[in-house]
């Protein structure tokens, strides 16, 4: 579903990412997990047209999409929920759903599937006419994939969902993911809780310094000692 | 006589304020200082104007040309000195430097065609209809301007706040990475945005034009630096501060003319604006006119 090749991408001549290929594929849970300033974010921000690529090919359904304004991908089914959650905080609860549906044109959904984020994020339909800039961190988080998933995405690219969540709002959020996936939805999840990414995934790839270093079966790099070295005592030690 | 000249304070305010809030709505979403906010509303007066002098337009017509005028002005400023630099990522103080250069162009330019002339609208573009009321005159005139006003700034609240092209303006206000993730144009945003910003200015232009009867090149200096003075007394990106400090100063400086001395005028909006800084540095409206401030954080 998405296929990215060598792609490469530099900051001012620093180079985030050099020479990066995975591929996800459709209605699995792909996770991209690494340190601090890996370039995991950077990834997501190539993929969803935000930062230039200096070389490589990303794919989408077959199709390039590296050139093409942010806001065309996003319309076509690559919606993005970015670190730090930034929801509208001016607007209402109702309004960022509503725009994350307007957002999308066409592709969107119907006013109606309102009620389905509802139902994965009860308390959002409680917070509904609150300003959503007055919502604790962890109902920002559902909000910024709730609205994400009014644009109807063909995938989900979430950028650190668990970052400065309480262990049960981390797991309630997961919850939904998980829910997300088995309805049929692809997506792309990057993480530095490395533990609970890989429980999460189907398939993995861990990035450092802007290259991937493993790929595969996300429960064989759960096993892998190199792998459980370097993440797993300083995710737990955070968690 | 002090009732007739706050009617007068009053008229001229809200078109200040009229002035005031494109200004205002360009700053609050793109944090440009649009310093050829002047000229376009000069060029949209002289739209009305010649749209009148040509083709003998009434007035309803002229203010709409002088809309569509401004708004097409204000669009191309924002695609020749605004949007390249966006691009680029510029900081925001190029932007204000780009304005000047632009504003200089646009008025050297009506100064060219317009030969240095003061024009006027003809006498009967607007009919001449006095009410007494209460010992006051009022003219038809004035009910119109403050009626349009007023519409004017229902009808913009209405758009940012009860559509969704308003909502997509206020997401873009406040991140136009998030916004462009969603799958919002901030291209058609900053379209829109700049036209009803040239629009405002336009009738704005066109009004003051009949009022104090003169159009000419340099009508929309005086203008933009009080529009100055109105934004930062309202706070910055203020709706509901851009109109009341607008009416404010359109009632000082009315009265200031009439009691004072003409000369005085600037003098004492200025001191005004010293005074309130010193005690309120966010402004009148301060944090109450947050709730209705189209801002980007
Ligand atoms: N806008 C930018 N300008 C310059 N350098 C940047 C920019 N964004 C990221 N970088 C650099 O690119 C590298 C990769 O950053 P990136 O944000 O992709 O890392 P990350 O894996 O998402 O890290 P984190 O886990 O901290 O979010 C880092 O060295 C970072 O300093
Ligand atoms: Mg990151």
């Amino acid at each position: 579903m998405l296929t990215i090749e060598n792609l490469a991408v530099a900051y001012k001549g620093i180079m985030a990412l050099r020479g990066v290929s995975l591929s996800v594929a459709k209605g699995e849970i792909f996770t991209l997990i690494g340190p601090n300033g890996a370039g995991k974010s950077t990834m997501l921000n190539a993929a969803s047209g935000i930062v230039p690529a200096m070389s490589g090919r990303i794919l989408f359904d077959g199709e390039p999409i590296q050139g093409r304004a942010a806001h065309l991908i996003a319309r076509a089914g690559l919606i993005q929920v970015p670190e730090g959650r930034r929801v509208i905080s001016p607007l209402t609860v109702a309004e960022n759903l509503a725009l994350g549906r307007e957002a999308a044109g066409r592709r969107g959904s119907e006013a109606s599937d309102i009620d389905e984020v509802y139902e994965l994020f009860p308390i959002l339909a409680e917070r509904r006419n609150q300003l959503s800039g007055q919502l604790s961190g962890g109902q920002q988080q559902m909000l910024a994939i709730g609205r994400a998933l009014m644009g109807k995405p063909r995938i989900l690219l979430l950028d650190e969902p668990s970052l400065g969540l309480a262990p049960v709002i981390v797991r309630e959020v997961f919850d939904a993911l998980i829910r997300l996936n088995r309805g049929g939805l692809t997506i792309l999840l990057v993480e530095q809780n490395a533990k609970l990414a890989l429980q999460t995934a189907h398939n993995a790839a861990v990035i450092e310094q802007g290259r991937i270093v493993h790929q595969g079966a996300a429960s064989d790099l759960i096993d892998d000692p190199v792998v459980a070295d370097h993440y797993f005592g300083r995710a737990e030690v955070m968690a | 006589m002090l009732m007739q000249q706050l009617l007068n304070g009053v008229v001229v305010g809200s078109v200040y304020g009229l002035f005031a809030l494109g200004f205002t709505l360009i700053f609050g979403v793109n944090h440009i200082m649009n310093m050829a906010h002047g000229a376009v509303f000069m060029w949209g007066a002289f739209a009305g104007l010649y749209a009148v002098i040509l083709f003998d337009v009434p007035f309803p017509i002229a203010l709409l040309i002088g809309a569509v005028g401004g708004g097409m002005v204000s669009v191309v400023l924002d695609w020749v000195a605004f949007r390249p630099l966006r691009k680029r990522g510029a900081p925001e103080f190029s932007s204000i430097v780009s304005s000047i250069g632009a504003s200089l162009i646009m008025l050297s330019l009506a100064q060219q065609l317009t030969a240095t002339r003061v024009m006027r609208f003809p006498f009967d573009i607007f009919p001449i209809v006095v009410f007494n009321f209460m010992g006051l005159r009022i003219q038809l005139l004035q009910l119109i301007i403050v009626g349009i006003v007023f519409l004017m700034v229902i009808g913009l609240l209405y758009y940012l706040y009860r559509t969704k092209y308003g909502r997509h303006i206020r997401s873009v206000a406040f991140s136009e990475q998030t916004s462009k993730l969603l799958g919002i144009n901030p291209f058609a945003v900053n379209f829109q945005l700049f036209f009803l910003s040239g629009a405002l200015a336009g009738i704005a232009g066109v009004l003051i034009g009949i009022v104090f009867n003169s159009v000419h090149f340099m009508m929309g200096e005086p203008l933009l630096l009080r529009a100055f003075v109105v934004i930062i007394l309202g706070g910055l990106g203020s709706i509901p501060g851009a109109l009341i400090a607008g009416l404010l100063i359109g009632i000082i400086q009315t009265l200031t003319v009439a009691y004072i001395s003409a000369g005085m005028a600037d003098a004492l909006v200025f001191s005004l604006l010293f005074l309130v800084l010193l005690v309120r540095p966010t402004g009148l409206l301060g944090n109450s006119g947050a709730v209705a401030r189209v801002t980007r954080i």
